[in-house]
């Protein structure tokens, strides 16, 4: 006869509610790892999908998630031609906020290498891949925007022709895919009256110069736009992806990394790169947290069966009267304390698996954390019925006839 | 201990001394009883007397200072030192029937007997069904499933002694298990004492004040500060019915 369960079965309101108790505290220990595994997730996301085996960026930066990079659009043909490089894309990569129906949306606008990549290595809920040059977008389903909408950003109109899932940059924000003249676009977005401006500056400048006096053509070419002007045009990108051949990675990560005004690292390295930085702390932060719900979880199934044990000392008492050895009765203690933990971590689970969903970023409840969360969870009962235990040990069998 | 038959209990000299210096109390002295097998003995006195000690000293509950205990001829204690495990000797050899009924609360009838048997290794399914015809042969067995919060207090008395008797132990053990009943009911269960020792051969030591039934006993005794010494004859018993095992 299993006393345990007939115990429970005379207190199921009390079993269901401290069940529910200890659940959603395990909620919590499991949504700590989870908004772990979701922030790793979701910082090397994009590393993982675009497919590069090397990544090329501005010298001695950490570009370009882990911080700002610039490169010259030339970089991509220089990197073409080093040996066992089989494909170069432009990668252009910043974070926007504008305004949509009143509330703000944030973007992380990732450029594509029109037409070499239209962005066919995201994986499509609805709608297709880049099909032009321009005006065009593919969103992520975590922005909320819907399939064939018009989106204002600057002075152009992007129409949503895709939408993909889980396609999120390290902070978080929902990635919306364009090529990467149009990323640029959006990226120096003046408005007319600045355009209008700088330009007037750039010819007063000029004007002061003495060489315009002798190449009066010159101080005509400084009010063309700045795009038609090498010497002024901002076109940059934030790094250069190249595609290399098996096994000649590392050599082509040297090669690049000795030109001395750039930076290379191979996917594992950009890995490091993001994992190494915010992400460290982050998962140093939650790791602290979550140690410290576990104890407080620990507690506080200690008291509930500390005082479920002290409910119970006159039939525990009875129960030694009546010759019960004390494996009897420390079984008694322990299979409640498994059970309330079992309980507790299905209650997390169906819980968390209904409420984290909703949270404004991703909790990964993933297989191996539950599994150690599992293991967390019968540790944590068999400590918390350490007191219990000892309590019941404690009681005379006299005390069954106070 | 006497060279006679093995009896079901046999307590020599036996005596318990609480605190000491001025704080010295000497709850039993020197008190010996020799119980057989199928006997029925009733204990009687005041409060304070030393009943209860007697009685938790020869369930090994309470070690005493001094004296033996012997319980169906087997030794197990000698002083305060136990010559057995006390808790599987209790377990096989004695059952208890208190002045409350003392069931487990969270188990049914059924379930507070059934767990003795199962504690001294019957298994489930056996353990059940002899759960269940002892509550029937006790007249209880139409509340087997019911918890102990749900019977009578004569319902959950008989309950009790199903359980007490459960293991077919050699000496039970009672602390006036009548006084939370009516007398009609009170002496329906002195005569289940009675009649379990005829029947199953087992020795009753029954501490009680219920002095109406008294002629169910075979020896009554007296405790007075702490020493025994035999009762007056109980008087005959009036002619009546034969003892009944109704449900209360």
């Amino acid at each position: 006869m299993n006393l345990a369960v007939r115990d429970i079965r005379h207190n199921a309101g009390r079993f269901l509610l401290t069940c529910l108790g200890v659940g959603l505290l395990l909620m919590m220990v499991m949504g700590m790892g989870g908004i772990y595994r979701g922030i790793v997730e979701d910082a090397t996301l994009l590393v993982d999908r675009i497919g590069a085996d090397v990544w090329v960026v501005q010298r001695d930066t950490r570009g370009p998630f882990a911080e700002q990079s610039r490169v010259a659009p030339s970089l991509r043909d220089r990197v073409a031609t080093v040996p066992g490089v089989t494909a170069a894309r432009e990668f252009l990569f910043h974070t926007i906020q504008r305004e949509r129906r009143g509330a703000p949306l944030r973007l992380a606008v990732v450029g594509l290498s029109w037409p070499d990549d239209r962005g066919a290595w995201g994986p499509l809920l609805a709608g297709r891949h880049l099909a032009q040059g321009h005006y065009e977008l593919i969103a992520d389903r975590s922005l909320g925007l819907e399939l064939g909408e018009a989106l204002h950003l600057g002075r152009e109109t992007y129409r949503v022709v895709g939408i993909t899932s889980g396609m999120v940059a390290s902070g978080g924000d929902g990635v919306a895919f364009v090529t990467v003249g149009d990323a640029r676009a959006i990226q120096l977005d003046l408005a007319a009256e600045a355009v209008r401006a700088e330009r007037a500056a750039r010819v007063a400048r000029a004007a002061r110069d003495e060489l315009p006096a002798q190449a009066p053509a010159l101080l005509e070419r400084a009010s063309a736009p700045a795009g038609e002007l090498p010497a002024v045009e901002g076109r940059t990108l934030t790094a250069v992806l190249a595609t290399v051949s098996p096994g000649r990675t590392a050599a082509a990560v040297r090669t690049i990394a000795s030109w001395g005004d750039v930076s290379a690292f191979d996917a594992e390295g950009q890995r490091a790169l993001l994992l190494g930085g915010s992400v460290a702390k982050v998962r140093l932060q939650i790791g602290l947290f979550r140690t410290l719900l576990t104890v407080i979880a620990t507690i506080v199934m200690a008291l509930i069966l500390y005082t479920l044990t002290l409910d119970k000392l006159h039939s525990i008492a009875l129960l030694k009267l009546i010759g019960a050895p004390n494996r009897v009765i420390l079984g008694l203690i322990l299979e409640q304390a498994l059970l309330i933990g079992a309980a507790g971590y299905a209650v997390a689970y169906a819980a968390g698996s209904w409420l984290f969903p909703r949270f404004p970023r991703r909790v990964i409840l993933a297989g191996d954390d539950l599994a150690q969360l599992a293991l967390i969870v019968l540790a944590i009962s068999l400590v918390a019925s350490l007191l219990g235990i000892a309590k019941a040990l404690r009681v005379a069998p006299a005390e069954a006839l106070a | 201990m006497s060279g006679r038959a093995p009896a079901a209990l046999e307590a020599e000299a036996l005596t318990r001394v609480y605190g000491e210096g001025e704080t010295r109390v000497v709850a039993m002295r020197d008190v010996s009883l020799r119980v057989a097998a199928g006997e029925v003995v009733a204990l009687l006195g005041p409060s304070g007397s030393g009943k209860s000690t007697f009685l938790t000293t020869v369930g090994l509950i309470n070690p005493p200072t001094a004296g033996r205990v012997a319980i169906g001829g087997v030794r197990v204690l000698d002083g305060p030192r136990a010559l057995t495990d006390l808790r599987a000797f209790r377990r096989r050899q004695l059952g208890f029937v208190f002045q409350k009924s003392n069931l487990i609360p969270f188990l049914t009838a059924r379930e507070n007997v059934q767990v003795a048997l199962e504690l001294d290794g019957t298994s489930g399914r056996r353990a059940r069904a002899a759960a269940h015809a002892l509550l029937e042969e006790l007249g209880v067995g139409d509340r087997a499933e019911h918890l102990p919060a749900e019977l009578s207090g004569g319902q959950q008395q008989r309950v009790a002694v199903a359980r007490a008797i459960a293991n077919r132990p050699a000496l039970i053990l009672a602390d006036e298990p009548t006084a939370a009943l009516d007398g009609p009911r009170g002496r329906q269960v002195m005569e289940l004492f009675r009649r379990i020792a005829r029947e199953r051969g087992a020795a009753a030591v029954v501490v009680t004040h219920d002095h109406r039934a008294l002629d169910v006993f075979d020896r009554t005794y007296e405790m007075e500060d702490g020493a025994l010494r035999p009762a007056s004859p109980p008087p005959a018993p009036e002619p009546g019915p034969s003892p009944s095992l109704t449900p209360a």
